[in-house]
C-alpha cells in the first residue's frame, strides 16, 4: 500500500483549491451517485486533485476533498493511504510503474528493471535528480499476454525487453511521447505474426461504419 | 476448434472500429427493444438455460444469481459490473472494454432487465485509464443514441449506467470489497451473509457480475440459449476468452469453446510451448490463484470448470500461465506469495499475518535455506489461512503454495539438500 509515513516530513502546501475547470468536473462526478452518497466520489476527486497537483496528493488536497464531500478527514486519509495509485509525496514527471508479477517475470521483467536501473542510475522508489523519472515496482497491471509491461503515468508500454526499454526511456527523456501499446507493434493481444481466429467473419452491416 | 461464426467477440483484437456505428455493423444493439419487451422472467430463463457460469473466476451459474434479486423492492436495485481485472495472468476484460465496449453496455442493460435493476455502476480498475476513457465514450454514445437512459431503446425501461474508476487495489475485485470501495471506503470485504442480492450497494439489492459474463448476454439472448449451451460440455457451456501468457511462442488472448484441451489451446493459438511441448514444466491454468499443474496433467486436461476442479486446480479466469523447463518454479510461486502479501487488505489476521509469513518462508525455499520439515509446516499454515478469512484472498494465497508442494515437493527437497551440501563444503 502507499507510503503514508513520509507525508509528515514533507513540505506540505498550506492550501489547495480545485481550478474552476476541475470544480466543474467534480460536480459532474458527484452527480453520478444518489443524494447523500457523495462519498462515492472520493476516489475520483482524489485522482482529480492529484492530477492538478503535479501528480501527488498533499494533505491540503485531501482536506479539500473531505470538506467538499462532507466526509470526516480521517476517512479520506484512510482511502488515500489504502489505494496504491495515490502518491503522498512528490514524484518525477514520468512515473515508471514496472510490473514484476509472475507473468511479466516469466517474460523478462528482471531485464526491464535492470535496464531502468542502469539507464537512470536509480533504484526502486527513487527519483532521478533531474526530477524526470520515478521508478516503482507494481503488481500485475493486467496486460499479461503483452508482458513485460511498464506503465508510464497513464499509458502501458508492452512487449518490452532491455533494448526497447532503453529506447523508451531515451524518447521520454527527449520529451517525446512514443506510441502507446506494444513496442513490437503487435495488434492488441493478437498472437505475434498473425491471428489464428476471426478470419472468416460475415457481418450484418459495416463492421467499420463511422457514425 | 470453435468456428468463427460462433465467436462472440469479433473485435477482440481491435481490428475494427470500436465506436457505436461499427459495433452496430457487427450486430450489436440489433432488436434490443424486442429483447427487453420479452420481459424479466424470459431473460433469466434464457440465461439459466444457456448454462452460463460467471467468468470472473468462481463459475457460479449466472441465471441463478440473477434470480436471487428480489421480485419486488421498495429500494433501488443495482447491477454492479466488476471490471477490476487484476488477477495475475488475466487481461481479457481489458480487450472487451477497449475493443467491444458496446457489447458490455448492451449487456448491462439486458442483464438489468433480468434483475429488475434500473441503475448500473461499472467499477473499472484505476490503472486502466485509457480503457476507462474509451468505455466512457461508448456509454456517452449509447446515451446520445437513446439506447440507455430514460426509455432505453424506446422500450419504456429506464436505465442509467455509470462508470466508476478504482485506484489500485486487487482486493476490490472481491465483490463486497468492491461495493465498499464504490461507497467511498477502503476496499475491505464485508461479512456474508447478508449477500449483496439482499444488502449490497448503499444497502440495496445488488448483483455483481464480471465484464465477460455481462458482455456475452446480448448474444445469448439473440442467438438463443440452446446455441450457447451447445458449445462446450454440459454444465461447462459456451465460449470463453482465454489469456495465454508466459513461455509460449506467441502469447495472446483468444476466444475458444469451453472444454478445449489445454494442449490444443496452446498449440493452435499461442504457437506452442517455447522449445516444444516436451519442454513444458507446468501451467497455472486459471490465473495466479489456482494451483499449478505439472506437464503430466497438462497433456490431457480440458479447459473448463469441472475438468480442472477434478485435477485439484481451477478454471478461474482462464488465464493460462505457461512455464517451461527453464523456470525456477519455486521463485515463480514465491513471487505470487509476495503478490498476495502486498494485496492483503489487512482485515483478517490469518491472511494479514499468514501471507507475509508464507512469503518469507517461500523466499528461503527458493534458496533451499530451510528444514525439510518446514515444507509440511508451510502446507499446514496454508490450510490454516484457507477458509479462515472473510473473503477468498486467503484461499487464493494458499492454493499456489499447496499446488507447488503437491507437484514439486522433490524440487523443494533437492534445494534444501543442495544448500546444506554447499554450507557443509564451505565449513570443511
Amino acid at each position: 500500500m502507499s507510503e503514508a509515513a513520509g507525508a509528515t516530513e514533507l513540505e506540505q502546501p498550506a492550501s489547495f483549491a480545485f481550478t474552476a475547470e476541475n470544480l466543474a468536473k467534480a460536480r459532474v462526478i458527484i452527480a453520478k451517485y444518489p443524494p447523500g452518497r457523495q462519498a462515492s466520489a472520493v476516489l475520483a476527486l482524489l485522482d482529480l486533485a492529484q492530477r492538478q497537483h503535479d501528480n501527488w496528493l498533499p494533505r491540503a488536497a485531501m482536506d479539500a476533498v473531505a470538506d467538499m464531500l462532507e466526509m470526516a478527514r480521517i476517512r479520506v486519509y484512510e482511502v488515500a493511504t489504502f489505494y496504491t495509485m495515490f502518491n503522498l509525496k512528490p514524484i518525477g514527471r514520468h512515473l515508471l510503474q514496472i510490473c514484476t508479477t509472475t507473468p511479466c517475470w516469466l517474460r523478462g521483467s528482471d531485464e526491464v528493471v535492470a535496464a531502468c536501473e542502469r539507464k537512470l542510475g536509480i533504484k526502486m522508489r527513487e527519483t532521478t535528480p533531474d526530477g524526470l523519472f520515478t521508478m516503482t515496482e507494481v503488481e500485475c497491471v493486467g496486460g499479461c499476454v503483452n508482458a513485460p509491461i511498464i506503465q508510464v503515468n497513464d499509458d502501458f508500454y508492452e512487449d518490452l525487453d532491455a533494448r526497447s526499454t532503453e529506447v523508451l526511456l531515451d524518447a521520454l527523456r527527449r520529451g517525446e511521447k512514443p506510441p502507446v501499446g506494444s513496442v513490437k507493434k503487435r495488434q492488441g493481444s493478437m498472437p505475434e505474426g498473425g491471428k489464428t481466429t476471426l478470419k472468416h467473419l460475415s457481418f450484418s452491416g459495416d463492421p467499420n461504419a463511422r457514425g | 476448434m470453435l468456428a468463427d461464426k460462433d465467436r462472440i467477440f469479433t473485435n477482440l483484437y481491435g481490428e475494427y472500429d470500436w465506436r457505436l456505428a461499427g459495433a452496430r455493423g457487427r450486430g450489436d444493439w440489433a432488436g434490443t427493444k424486442d429483447l427487453i419487451l420479452k420481459g424479466r422472467d424470459w431473460v433469466v430463463e434464457q440465461v439459466k438455460e444457456s448454462g452460463l457460469r460467471g467468468r470472473g473466476g468462481a463459475g457460479f451459474p449466472t441465471g441463478l444469481k440473477m434470480s436471487f434479486m428480489p421480485k419486488t423492492s421498495d429500494r433501488p436495485c443495482y447491477l454492479v459490473v466488476n471490471a477490476d481485472e487484476s488477477e495475475p495472468g488475466t487481461c481479457k476484460d481489458r480487450d472487451i472494454i477497449r475493443n467491444d465496449p458496446q457489447k458490455l453496455v448492451e449487456g448491462c442493460l439486458l442483464a438489468s432487465v433480468g434483475m429488475g435493476a434500473h441503475a448500473c455502476y461499472i467499477y473499472i480498475r484505476g490503472e486502466f485509464v485509457n480503457e476507462a476513457k474509451r468505455l466512457q465514450a461508448a456509454i456517452d454514445e449509447a446515451y446520445a443514441a437513446g439506447l440507455v437512459g430514460k426509455n432505453a431503446c424506446g422500450s419504456g425501461f429506464d436505465f442509467e449506467i455509470y462508470l466508476h474508476r478504482g485506484a489500485g487495489a486487487y482486493i476490490c475485485g472481491e465483490e463486497t470489497a468492491l461495493l465498499e470501495s464504490l461507497e467511498g471506503k477502503k476496499g475491505q470485504p464485508r461479512n456474508k451473509p447478508p449477500f449483496p442480492a439482499a444488502v449490497g450497494l448503499y444497502g440495496c439489492p445488488t448483483t455483481v457480475n464480471n465484464v465477460e459474463t455481462i458482455a456475452v448476454i446480448p448474444t445469448i439472448l439473440r442467438r438463443g440459449a440452446a446455441w450457447f449451451a451447445g458449445i462446450g460440455r454440459p454444465k461447462n457451456s459456451g465460449t470463453k476468452v482465454f489469456c495465454i501468457s508466459g513461455h509460449v511462442n506467441r502469447p495472446c488472448n483468444v476466444e475458444e469453446a469451453m472444454g478445449i484441451p489445454l494442449k490444443e489451446l496452446i498449440e493452435t493459438h499461442a504457437g506452442g510451448v517455447r522449445g516444444g511441448w516436451d519442454n513444458l514444466l507446468g501451467i497455472i491454468p486459471g490465473g495466479s490463484s489456482v494451483p499449478v499443474i505439472p506437464k503430466s496433467i497438462c497433456d490431457t486436461v480440458l479447459m473448463d470448470f469441472d475438468s480442472l476442479r477434478d485435477v485439484k486446480s481451477g478454471l478461474g479466469t482462464a488465464a493460462v500461465i505457461v512455464m517451461d523447463k527453464s523456470t525456477d518454479i519455486v521463485k515463480a510461486i514465491a513471487r505470487l506469495s509476495k503478490f498476495y502479501m502486498h494485496e492483503s487488505c489487512g482485515q483478517c489476521t490469518p491472511c494479514r499475518e499468514g501471507t507475509g509469513w508464507v512469503w518469507r518462508v517461500m523466499e528461503r525455499m527458493v534458496r533451499g535455506e530451510a528444514e525439510v520439515a518446514e515444507i509440511d509446516m508451510l502446507l499446514d499454515v496454508s490450510y490454516e489461512i484457507e477458509g479462515h478469512t472473510i473473503c477468498a484472498l486467503g484461499d487464493a494465497a494458499a492454493w499456489p503454495v499447496q499446488g507447488l508442494i503437491r507437484h514439486f515437493r522433490p524440487e523443494l527437497e533437492r534445494r534444501i539438500a543442495a544448500y546444506r551440501a554447499a554450507a557443509a563444503a564451505k565449513a570443511a
